[in-house]
């Protein structure tokens, strides 16, 4: 179908163009127009972004616990959040990796139908962003730097859920990491689900894996939302540009992790070598600067995140005001 | 002019009007009580019958706790973009030009420097009204904005929100603004700044899980809805049975998740008094 719509396109593009001595107004207009729909078009088509999000909900693609098993050695999973519960579907704990402790946290899927009851599908309760953040302060004290791999559906919407603050733990655990001066490493290694992942993903360097996908809502809430029809899921998936290379060329990401050509699902052990690398490139990078310096540019970073104008009214006249990076 | 009036009773055996119609945004949800938009006005859009709080634009609610003449607007020229070229069964630019035709308001938030009592202070105001008071690059960007006018001046932030939350139509980068928003805070707090929050009705999904949860002072106004996730989802998704007060600032306050529920008519007093606290031992470090 994408193929067709190009023709199409392409050939009313020709014949706009063709118009040389008309250069009205409307017409660059419509040139420009088009233009941009045939880019959208050459970019990537909406099947193509829906394979992404098939890919980062994939059965068989590895969850936390399979990185955590390939890349830490003497992984020691910390338990609860000291006040209320222990929230399975948020792992936490301390480890050594490539040559350091580090602390760790990650959302954890369920393999088969009795792991995902326990670990809610990988959606956290406020508690298990109580635990993440008891972890962070005492990443803190021990200046341990902080791996976070986000892989969730979101942060899990049930009655106890919100009566525990759901809202006000997924703000704090942001705050808190915005506070933190040692570095912290995120990666999105599967579903970067809206709220409850970021926050864990408030850090000095953001990855995300290839196949992966960053959201702000899940394709099929937002085509129930705006296109009235959760089965237009495809659609709203393209319109909403989950996919890493958008996230990197919106300035949300820093990189983005290769996976290995058949995809993560399909050699885990490559996967896992791959984004072992990524994170020791970036705990190395990150080892030399000063906390306070790390904490500044940090927040720095996320500041200056938005694509906005400062219009000015009269002339109707709009320039950019801070362009997502390149 | 109508030129017939008919008044006979024959209409009883007429079918009941549609009842899906909306009611008049006049009509009081909570009694039933009809009222002219002046009455409302005078009374703070809050019903005198059963003091059902009725939403208020930022404008009034400037206005409502404002000291006369001492609102300075900032950012006022900040427009939403449209990064994405979203479109989804109309395009975003349409939706927004229709929102600012709507509410006359740039985007869903006003932001400026007041005083409240006389009491110098910055104020950040949601308005539903525009495109369900969701928080995109404007909002996130003026709610910083805010921050670091307070922080400059030394004055604390008041923030009364309203809003369904993320702005989707700004996808990845409208989620972006969670972490803006709490980075700006920091920054207010660690200036010696003070956030005090307020809740309006509805005070929902990213913007309770970013800085409206993060006040100094944390409050709401009576029957307000705070929640991460909104009742309907919750039962869609979960099939579980709600309580009656599922998500209501009386729940929340029952929960520890608030300082206090403030009606709209004590709420200008109360933020004075809260605010002369914070003032009385000056700012700095």
């Amino acid at each position: 179908m994408a193929a067709e719509d190009e023709v199409h396109l392409r050939n009313r593009l020709g014949r706009l163009k063709a118009l040389g001595l008309l250069r009205g107004a409307r017409i660059s207009g419509e040139l420009s127009r088009l233009q941009k729909q045939l880019e959208r078009i050459s970019e990537a088509s909406d099947e193509e972004i829906w394979q992404h999000v098939e890919l980062a909900r994939h059965d068989d693609r590895p969850y936390t616990l399979d990185y955590v098993e390939r890349l830490f050695d003497d992984f020691i999973e910390l338990h609860g959040d000291r006040s209320r519960a222990e929230d399975p579907a948020m792992i936490t704990g301390l480890a050594r990796f490539a040559g350091r402790t580090v602390a760790f946290m990650g959302h954890q899927k369920g393999r088969d139908v009795h792991e995902r009851a326990r670990r809610n599908f990988g959606m956290s309760y406020p508690e298990g962003y109580k635990k993440a953040m008891r972890v962070m302060d005492l990443a803190e004290r021990h200046r341990f730097p902080i791996i976070s791999l986000v892989d969730t559906p979101g942060a899990y919407p049930g009655v106890a859920a919100e009566q525990h603050g759901q809202g006000g733990a997924i703000a704090r655990s942001q705050a808190l990491m915005s506070r933190l001066t040692v570095p912290i490493t995120a990666c999105i290694i599967g579903e970067g689900g809206s709220g409850g992942a970021i926050a864990t993903a408030l850090a000095d360097r953001v990855l995300m894996q290839e196949n992966a996908m960053y959201t702000v809502i899940s394709p099929e809430g937002c085509a129930a939302i705006l296109w009235r029809d959760a089965g237009e899921k495809v659609k709203a998936a393209a319109a909403l540009k989950p996919d890493a290379s958008s996230c990197l060329r919106l300035g949300v990401i820093d990189a983005v992790v290769p996976e290995p050509p058949e995809g993560a699902h399909g050699n885990w052990k490559e996967a896992a070598r791959l984004l072992g690398e990524a994170l020791q490139s970036s705990l190395e990078d990150l080892e030399g600067v000063p906390g306070a310096e790390l904490r500044r540019r940090r927040r720095a970073k996320f500041r200056q995140l938005g694509v906005f104008a400062a219009s000015t009214e009269s002339t109707g006249l709009s320039t950019a005001a801070t362009p997502a990076r390149k | 002019m109508a030129e017939h009036i008919d008044v006979s009773i024959e209409h009883r055996n007429l079918p009941e009007p549609a009842t899906n119609s909306k009611p008049h945004p006049n009509t009081c949800p909570g009694c039933g009580s009809h009222y002219r938009a002046d009455e409302l006005a005078e009374h703070l859009w809050v019903c005198p019958q059963c003091n059902h709080h009725f939403p208020v634009g930022a404008r009034d609610r400037i206005k409502q706790l404002a000291d006369e003449g001492t609102f300075v607007e900032e950012a006022a020229d900040l427009r939403s973009e449209d990064p994405l070229d979203f479109f989804d069964l109309r395009p975003y630019q349409e939706r927004l030009a229709e929102a600012e035709l709507r509410s006359g308001l740039g985007d869903a938030i006003v932001i400026g420097r007041a005083t409240l009592e006389r009491v110098e202070c910055e104020l950040s105001v949601m308005d539903f009204q525009f495109m369900g008071g969701s928080m995109g690059s404007v909002v996130g960007e003026k709610f910083a904005r805010a921050c670091e006018s307070a922080a400059e001046r030394q004055v604390p932030v008041v923030s009364v929100t309203s809003s369904g939350g993320a702005r989707m139509q700004e996808g990845i980068l409208s989620l972006m603004q969670l972490p803006k928003t709490v980075c700006a805070v920091e920054d207010l707090k660690d200036a010696g700044g003070a956030l005090i929050s307020v809740m309006a009705h509805p005070t929902t999904a990213g913007v309770i899980a970013s800085f409206a949860s993060l006040g100094d002072v944390v409050v709401a106004e009576p029957g307000a809805l705070l929640a991460f996730t909104g009742p309907r989802v919750v039962q869609q998704t979960t099939r579980e049975k709600l309580p009656d007060d599922f998500g209501l600032a009386e729940s929340n306050m029952r929960f520890g998740h608030l300082d206090g529920i403030i009606g709209r008519r004590d709420l200008r007093p109360y933020l004075g008094r809260v605010l002369r606290l914070f003032s009385h031992n000056g700012h700095g470090r």
